[in-house]
């Protein structure tokens, strides 16, 4: 009995109407925090002492960077849900994630870029963690891509399913092995992203960033979900009554 | 023939999983050699590969040593990823990829022996190749066994994971492309590691630590690979 | 000696937007042949795969000696042969290989077997051949070779009568007869009627949605 609410998690016209009554409680205060942490963090708080003014791009940096890899574990954990219960929800869910997480990606990339420039000159450093992040940008790339090979729904989310599981596991692999990489070859310059000293002024608006940024990516993902529903169950009857009400 | 004879023959019959891993890879083999001339290709990629990297830079020795043990690697990469495409392609065409997962013995285990063969015809071969490639960009001889050696247990993780990346991509029309997409980021730490014990090889230095990850690599990829390499073909036979 | 049975409940199977198999139920017992029939695209293949396993209903079963095949896969398939429309051989292999490694990691076959099974399929002197140089009627035989060697069960097979002139067509029929004589069972789609004695024949018909 207690897994009830699991197997009704299986069916679409369910799931699709949680994810309309649910979205709204994650996108407005998603809304608010990331409204209010700007605020805070780009015109309350002090500049750093080191950076000046150039350091506020971690506001939005770092939450990408964080977001963009919490999304690929959803994308990865729905995606073994599917595998292992065939469950196309979970397939869709996945789905979902992806141009999500690819954009969470593509922002921290970004952001890292405009960060460098003003620290060192350049826009584009082999640091780290913009290393790791153009890599899982381009497995977000490539499980797209591998999405939209097929013309079969359920082989495409099947295959892209064992993808995703596989990165998952390799993901910190690489991850490890970029940094020691990074190591190697430590070059003169100050090149990490070297976080300036967080003060209790910087962190609060850095945290509702965080916070922010998550309910974001549930507000997204539930309304991509709802999309995602609606096209694959196009021909199912319970559609129409669900799209009108 | 009676039912009995039918049922009870099922169980005592069956060879040994040694026995079918020895069939599946001498089979593979077999049809290696059966158009052995095929063998060649991926080693002249290999070599032209190699041979753009002076064209593009430099003719110089001096300046071609520093970069060697990267430029091998990116050739070696690429050479493999050409081969990766036919790994399972023939099998998932005529159907013996079917029999397999049909055969009531363990499609992951069938796998790793069609994934071995892959490995002792595409990946040992540029493995001994690879010193001669170095030598022409500079290397010295004596690096020669550290290169065979990083490329060699490179080569098996990269045909390991490569091979995840054949089976998903089975059925898919030119898929070459998005095969590389797939294969390559999910193939950086074999890169990095490798690329760096060939460099330390190249440098007379000891190459063991980089060697060491590398193994531990290729030890999970044999591990993991499979398994996932035989979900891939399920699907794609559903 | 005669509980060999295969049942199929009520399977649903979608093919994208294709409802496939809507329903679909069916028994077969030790000693009986199936035959499928129905226009292109009625399902006779996808039939035949849900029965092996191979594609999974979103609905339904598929029971074995009375225990749901999803139990245990890999015994229902130890137990099985599928045939489909392409006979799974390797064109740059020689007859004689080809069943060596096709059957032979399945079970301990030796040359003489191999040899006396292709005398049975009548094509004696081909097991040295390389099978591209075979004609699609002999690689279908050398198929056939492969389906008596395996000796099991259950006989799954998608238009075995393909390539086959009518003494081919005869030989199927024959094969099939002795197989089922021995308490095997057998599953076939088809396009044109089996050579198979009535008294041991079934029918399921598919229409097309």
């Amino acid at each position: 009995m207690t897994w009830t609410w699991f197997h009704r998690l299986a069916s679409p016209p369910h799931v699709y109407r949680l994810a309309q009554k649910l979205t709204p409680w994650f996108a407005w205060p998603a809304g608010i925090l990331i409204l209010a942490a700007l605020y805070d963090g780009l015109v309350l708080a002090p500049p750093d002492y080191q950076q000046g003014d150039g350091f506020r791009i971690l506001y939005v940096h770092a939450p990408s960077a964080y977001m963009s890899v919490l999304v690929y574990m959803t994308m990865a954990t729905a995606a073994a849900v599917g595998l292992i219960w065939r469950m196309k929800v979970a397939h869709a869910v996945a789905a979902s994630c992806a141009p999500v997480g690819a954009s969470f990606t593509a922002t921290a990339l970004l952001t890292g870029m405009l960060w460098g420039r003003p620290m060192w000159g350049t826009y584009w450093e082999w640091d780290p963690r913009l290393t790791s992040e153009l890599l899982l940008f381009f497995i977000y790339l490539g499980y797209m891509g591998l999405r939209s090979a097929f013309d079969d729904v359920q082989r495409a989310d099947r295959a892209s399913a064992v993808l995703a599981v596989v990165g998952a596991v390799d993901v910190p692999i690489i991850h490890y092995s970029v940094v020691w990489w990074n190591s190697l070859h430590q070059p003169a310059s100050l090149l990490r992203f070297g976080k300036p000293t967080i003060f209790i002024s910087m962190l609060i608006p850095l945290l509702m960033m965080f916070l922010g940024f998550t309910l974001l990516f549930a507000a997204l993902l539930l309304t991509r979900l709802r999309g995602e529903i609606l096209r694959r169950e196009r021909t199912a009857s319970w559609i129409e009554q669900a799209v009108t009400s | 023939m009676s039912v009995t004879a039918i049922t009870v023959a099922g169980h005592e019959d069956a060879p040994s999983a040694f026995t079918v891993a020895r069939l599946a890879l001498a089979r593979d083999l077999t049809l290696a050699y059966r158009k052995r001339e095929q063998l060649i290709q991926p080693l002249a990629f290999f070599a032209i590969v190699t041979t753009l990297f002076p064209l593009a830079i430099t003719p110089e020795l001096s300046g071609l040593r520093p970069i060697a043990a990267g430029v091998l690697w990116v050739a070696a990469l690429l050479s493999a990823l050409l081969a990766l495409e036919f790994l399972f392609r023939d099998d998932s065409h005529d159907g013996t990829l079917e029999q397999y997962a049909l055969s009531g013995r363990s499609l992951t285990w069938l796998l790793f022996a069609k994934t071995a063969a892959h490995w002792a015809l595409t990946g040992v071969p540029l493995a001994l190749v690879a010193p001669l490639a170095a030598a022409a960009l500079g290397a010295p001889i004596s690096a020669a066994p550290g290169i065979v050696v990083s490329i060699a247990i490179g080569t098996v993780a990269l045909s390991l994971i490569g091979a995840i990346g054949a089976a998903l991509t089975l059925g898919v029309k030119r898929s070459g492309a998005l095969l590389s997409l797939l294969t390559l980021p999910l193939s950086v730490p074999i890169v990095i590691f490798g690329a760096r014990a060939t460099e330390l090889a190249l440098k007379g230095e000891s190459y063991a630590a980089p060697v060491e990850l590398l193994a531990a690599i290729a030890v999970l990829g044999l591990t993991l690979a499979p398994l996932a390499a035989a979900a891939a073909v399920r699907i794609s036979l559903e | 000696m005669s509980e060999l049975s295969l049942r199929a409940e009520n399977l649903h199977l979608w093919r994208g937007e294709r409802h496939v198999l809507r329903g679909v139920a069916l028994e077969v017992t030790g000693g009986e042949v199936l035959q499928v029939t129905g226009t292109n695209g009625a399902g006779k293949t996808t039939l035949l795969r849900a029965l092996c396993g191979l594609m999974h209903p979103e609905e339904g079963r598929v029971v074995w000696g009375g225990r749901d095949v999803r139990d245990d896969l890999a015994t229902f398939h130890g137990a099985l042969i599928y045939l489909g429309h392409e006979p799974p051989l390797k064109a740059d292999l020689t007859a004689c290989e080809n069943l060596k490694y096709w059957v032979g990691l399945r079970r301990r076959i030796t040359v003489t077997r191999i040899a006396s099974a292709l005398e049975s399929v009548g094509i004696p002197g081909l097991a040295e051949r390389l099978v591209r140089t075979l004609s699609a009627g002999q690689k279908r035989r050398v198929a056939l070779a492969g389906l008596v060697l395996l000796a099991v069960p259950l006989w799954l097979l998608d238009e075995p009568t393909t390539n086959l002139d009518s003494e081919g067509q005869r030989l199927v029929g024959r094969l099939i007869e002795e197989h089922t004589g021995g308490g095997g069972l057998t599953v076939a789609a088809v396009h044109h009627e089996l050579a198979v004695s009535p008294q041991r024949l079934r029918r399921l018909e598919l229409a097309r949605a």
